[in-house]
């Protein structure tokens, strides 16, 4: 057997004469592309961030693994978060898109996105809420899809309202959609907030600002498509995510 | 050539309106012959609990392997069909999260080398803008915990972070300590 026709599944593998393990690595974000742990602007991070040196942990099988949770736990009300009860929801009806690919470019199949957010008025549906703007009694707010073989998704959801929060004086969330997301391995599990163009409190929001590098920062916000709107009925954001990537092995460049 | 990722956000504390699932802790459904039960509790640098923080565990099956096409070997067939090797638990109000699962088997790596068994898991919470990584190893196995690569890379005064309490027939206790004099070894992915 060639040591190709092994690798048809994945790209681990077992050398066949020594029994070797070789298995794909992931790049290191660069610095700045994620935020710091400890962040003083956001001030519940403050005893929430490891204060000891992180330990190196180099990608083997347990890192370069990971779920792969299948159509068992979705319906197909799940990317529908209009449709969940006997009346529509208030507020924008928004069709958010994208897709979900690595630093290498390429697709991410299969993988859950799971997405929570608050009602038009800006009130999220959970008991410890006490946000005072309405509930939507026709609006939970939650929403799971798979991604396609090509990587893509796609929800139908309402446009979220902005909420006051106790950080600081007068703070206040852009709206946001969170995402999370589990990639095709341990290394690659993310969780993010997806924002809109032009939200004036993106220049006031200390979760947003926290992530240094600028490139990095404006990918949480999802692009308008007018392309993609749809006449008479809803109107449609690009949110692409790109998770990290493999690099190429040694192994792959002594046999490309 | 190489794209700019998206970046981590926290969680906030409203994940528990999606993240956790009725089944999310159940590794293995309960009353598995074999299973483990891991509890813990999660707690800040004040020592108070964390009551709005998920745990989620990704391990190896018992033989020590992975139904992922990036373990080559894949699972032995037949062996363990309901065993998901996900595990996710939100903290409770005390900051208390519980695992059901199955004792993973040492994993090979490299050239015939091992690592001891071991679940990898991921810290999220409000407060927190990205996940804290760090492992579960298991105290009946002091040989391979002291071969262990990884272990080996951390200063020998807080390997004992990582390693699991025995709290009876199996039952196992894992605290995690974001910061003080026990805080948790946390890794670098």
């Amino acid at each position: 057997m060639t040591v190709s026709e092994q690798r048809s599944t994945g790209e681990g593998l077992v050398v066949p004469e020594s029994g070797k393990l070789v298995l794909p690595e992931y790049a290191k974000p660069r610095p700045g592309n994620h935020p710091p742990l400890d962040y003083s602007g956001y001030k519940s991070t403050a005893l929430r961030h490891p204060t000891q040196p992180l330990v190196l942990l180099p990608h083997r099988l347990t890192e370069v693994t990971g779920p792969l949770l299948g159509d068992t736990l979705i319906t197909m009300q799940d990317a529908d978060l209009t449709t969940q009860h006997a009346g529509e929801p208030q507020g924008q009806r928004i069709i958010v898109f994208g897709q979900v690919r690595d630093s290498g470019g390429r697709p991410v199949p299969d993988t859950l996105i799971e997405i929570w957010q608050t009602n038009a008025a800006g009130r999220y549906r959970h008991a410890r809420e006490h946000h005072p703007a309405p509930l939507d009694p026709n609006f939970d707010g939650i929403g799971r899809a798979i991604t396609d073989a090509g990587g893509r998704y796609r929800f139908i959801t309402i446009q979220p309202g902005s909420y006051p929060w106790g950080n600081h004086y007068n703070a206040w969330r852009p709206a946001h959609i969170h995402f999370s997301l589990f990639g095709r391995a341990f290394t690659q599990r993310l969780v993010t907030q997806m924002y809109f163009p032009g939200d004036p409190l993106l220049a006031y929001d200390p979760i947003y600002q926290s992530v240094p590098d600028d490139k990095a920062r404006v990918r949480m916000v999802a692009e308008f498509s007018m392309e993609d709107t749809q006449p008479e009925w809803a109107l449609a954001y690009k949110f692409d995510i790109v998770l990290r990537g493999r690099e190429a092995s040694v192994f792959e460049e002594a046999h490309a | 050539m190489s794209e700019s990722l998206t970046p981590s956000q926290t969680v906030g504390p409203y994940f528990a309106m999606r993240l956790p699932w009725p089944d999310g802790p159940f590794v293995v459904p309960e009353g598995t012959p074999g299973a483990i039960t891991i509890i813990g509790r999660l707690y800040d640098g004040a020592g108070n609990v964390i009551p709005d923080g998920l745990i989620e565990t990704w391990q190896a099956d018992p033989d020590g392997r992975f139904a992922h096409p990036d373990d080559p070997r894949g699972p032995v067939p037949g062996g363990y069909d309901a065993f998901r090797a996900f595990g996710r638990s939100a903290t409770g109000l005390d900051g208390s999260f519980k695992i059901v699962t199955l004792k993973p088997g040492p994993l090979p790596f490299g050239d015939g080398q091992v690592e001891a068994p071991h679940i990898d898991v991921s810290v999220l919470a409000r407060g927190m803008l990205d996940r804290s990584v760090t492992r579960i190893y298991f105290p009946d196995e002091a040989e391979l915990n002291e071969a262990d690569p990884v272990l080996r890379a951390v200063p020998a005064e807080r390997r004992a972070t990582l390693i699991a309490v025995p709290g009876g027939e199996g039952l196992l206790r894992f605290d995690v300590r974001m910061q003080g004099e026990q805080e948790t070894v946390f890794f670098d992915l």
